[in-house]
């Protein structure tokens, strides 16, 4: 057993996969000498040479179309952008080039890229700095939209995540990359990458979260046990394609379900994941589904945020109402 | 395969390239042909005055970093070092001019009148931006790298499209200045800027300051030739000017500036300076590069050549410079202070300008945050 952080666990995901597959390439802003800005790629340029990992000029759209060049070459870029909120100048690519190429070219082409983004709030952090842009990403047919929670899941599913021919689009929760947890890294994962899993049992509600929530929801559930509550936590480490099956079977246990997000409410993955619960269990609903979530708002000052991001408070109001409807 | 990185002729030096400079960094005057004329007017109480702009702009950077220390601030970008450029440009500009800035410009925001202290809100958290951009013709921060110079280029196809150049009067003709650093010259942002702004020959003037860092990518990341030479390639011209020299930073940016004035088209001023400080208060720079390069770089400081040369010249005595330091501690004095009483925005504000017409659905969520807080307080009540 080890215990790493969830910045060690990724960097020693894409060690790794580098050594495993000598078309595995780091590339973005910062990645190199400076091991990025989380320090996600530290040492990694120094061990595996600047072919193979290196600082690009500053353009996202750059870091993103001369990647799918060299995945058209064989290789297998994994991009980092630096934070959540500078995508977009590479949005274009994503959406209209990565995330179509395998459908137009009739199966023919393959994008094997592998997209870092260090997203959500909690950090004090500038404008930009603190985003959720994931909806967008799963919005999009072609892509493949996961977040990680835990060291473990961070160390496999990025390897998961390098390993796959379709293009991923990898969200790292930014403000629990030090959070710290022992695993072994020799014992093969027992998921593979677009799989949700359950974290916590119980019978009186679900939580489904992905991401920096995860952590919240696990909180929520232990403070919960204090009103003799149980509730349940599923990571749904998938949001494209969803792996809902998990939360049906628990939804129709608990005939409650709390989605929560860091994202803005409106058309956020809470939505569908609401709107499939409905058609799946619609019998076993003894509630609406309630998403906690991100106001309908742009991101907020830094000094607002801990009102903006829902919290334990938040999870457990929303769990009050699913339980008192 | 690997990447030569050493192209000199990126970064160049003093030496080796075309580089306008007027003050060396002994505080010797250079004499120059052509932009001695565009200076020539400047009298000793103008140099007393841009000593004066350098050291508040560079006493309220080292006050904000103090403060970000001290917990007041999350964060601070430094603009130490690059004082002059700043100045010189910002000097440069008439109130009917307009500036887009980075986050780093604020030496300019303090030439265009903004009340510095209005700019700690947006690293301390609570705003994004507190001034009026309207009141001092200086827009809001951009973070986002680069894409305040397509915003600049559109202002000034307006100020065209409004018939404001070309006239002759010196209080209607106006001209937009575009910060930006070497980084974002990669982006496609900037580069489509300097599109635009040629083929409609808009009224801008990009002024690049080239600090040699991109958090920590040096210049050759970025470009294989100096970066004034790319203009020539957009059809209009460049050049690179001693961005440690207030002088000469003051004298390319007047002609820049009143070339796009007078109807002639944008321009590109690179200028060349070190960024001293770390990318941020969150940015560790000795983790790549060395200090040698930064001990080079101190003999060549924009503030001490300034005072040097008044010294040489014998523009100012040591009462002067007494003075002008008392009044930096008073500014540090009136951040300190304001700083300290900016009150964190009440939580439900949030819901206030995301539309100028906001709909009632968004009024809903704003009255179910309330709700939610008022239940806090509800609970305490209790107790």
């Amino acid at each position: 057993m080890t215990a790493l952080t969830i910045a060690k666990s990724i960097n020693a995901g894409l060690r790794r996969a580098m050594d495993a597959d000598a078309k595995v390439l780091v590339m973005g802003e910062d990645v190199g000498r400076l091991g990025g800005v989380f320090r996600v790629t530290d040492g990694l340029q120094k061990d595996f040479g600047e072919d193979r990992v290196f600082d690009t000029p500053l353009a996202e759209a750059g870091i993103i179309g001369t990647a799918i060049g060299l995945a058209l070459r064989g290789y297998r870029p994994v991009c980092e952008i630096q934070f959540d909120g500078f995508v977009f100048p590479g949005y274009d690519q994503i959406v209209s080039q990565v995330a179509k190429m395998h459908f137009r070219s009739g199966g023919r082409l393959r994008l094997p890229i592998t997209i870092r983004i260090p997203y959500g709030g909690g950090i004090g952090a500038v404008e930009h700095h603190s985003e959720s842009p994931e909806g967008y990403f799963a919005h999009t047919p072609g892509l493949k939209v996961v977040s990680c929670a835990s060291p473990a899941d961070a160390y496999w599913m990025i390897q998961q995540a390098i390993a796959s021919d379709d293009p991923i689009i990898f969200f790292e929760p930014k403000r629990r990359y030090y959070e710290k947890a022992e695993f072994d890294l020799d014992q093969e994962p027992d998921l593979p990458l677009n799989a949700s899993r359950v974290v916590a049992e119980g019978s009186d509600a679900t939580l489904a979260a992905y991401g920096p929530m995860v952590k919240t929801c696990l909180e929520a559930a232990t403070a919960a046990t204090d009103d003799g509550r149980s509730l349940e936590v599923i990571d749904l480490r998938t949001l494209s394609p969803l792996d809902l099956e998990p939360v049906y079977a628990s939804v129709r246990r608990t005939g409650r379900l709390v989605v929560v997000h860091e994202a803005q409410r409106t058309l956020g993955v809470g939505t569908e994941v609401a709107a499939r619960v409905t058609e799946e269990c619609f019998y076993s609903l003894e509630a609406p589904v309630v998403r906690v979530t991100g106001y309908d708002t742009p991101y907020p000052p830094a000094r607002v945020e801990e009102d903006y991001l829902p919290d334990l408070d938040r999870v457990l109001d929303g769990v009050e109402r699913a339980l008192s409807y | 395969m690997t990447v030569d990185t050493a192209v000199t002729s990126a970064s160049g030096t003093a030496a080796d390239t075309e580089l306008v400079q007027l003050l060396t960094p002994e505080g010797e005057r250079v004499p120059h042909e052509h932009y001695d004329t565009l200076i020539d007017d400047i009298t000793a109480d103008e140099i007393r005055d841009l000593y004066r702009d350098l050291t508040m702009s560079r006493r309220i950077d080292s006050e904000a970093i103090a403060l970000q220390r001290q917990g007041e601030l999350g964060l601070w970008a430094s603009l130490l070092g690059q004082e002059a450029a700043q100045v010189g440009s910002a000097r440069a500009l008439r109130p009917q001019d307009h500036v887009f800035p980075t986050y780093r410009e604020h030496g300019v925001a303090w030439c265009r009148g903004v009340d510095p202290a209005q700019l700690l809100g947006l690293f301390r958290g609570v705003d994004q931006g507190s001034w009026d951009p309207k009141e001092n013709n200086f827009h809001l921060y951009t973070i986002v790298i680069g894409a305040q110079t397509l915003h600049a280029t559109g202002y000034a196809m307006g100020v065209q499209r409004d018939g404001a150049i070309g006239t002759g009067d010196p209080e209607r003709d106006a001209a937009v200045l575009a910060y930006f650093g070497d980084g974002a010259t990669s982006q496609g942002d900037v580069n489509e800027a300097f599109i635009w702004a040629g083929v409609n020959n808009a009224p801008v003037v990009f002024f690049c300051q080239n600090n040699q860092w991109a958090i920590s990518e040096p210049l050759e990341r970025q470009t294989r030739v100096p970066l004034y030479r790319r203009a020539h390639g957009f059809g209009f011209p460049g050049l690179r000017v001693d961005g440690n020299d207030v002088l000469a930073c003051l004298a390319v940016s007047r002609e820049a500036l009143q070339r796009a004035r007078d109807g002639e088209g944008p321009s590109l001023i690179e200028a060349f300076t070190y960024r001293m400080g770390a990318h941020t208060t969150s940015d560790d720079a000795s983790r790549y590069r060395l200090d040698s390069e930064l001990e080079s770089w101190r003999l060549k400081d924009p503030v001490e050549r300034v005072k040097a040369y008044m010294t040489r010249e014998k523009m100012a005595d040591q009462a002067f410079f007494d003075g002008v330091e008392a009044e930096a501690e008073q500014l540090a004095e009136h951040l300190r202070t304001t700083c300290r009483s900016m009150p964190d925005p009440h939580p439900t504000t949030i819901f206030d300008h995301v539309y100028v017409d906001t709909p009632p659905t968004l009024r809903a969520q704003q009255e179910e945050m309330a709700r939610y807080l008022d239940s806090f307080v509800d609970e305490k009540e209790a107790q």
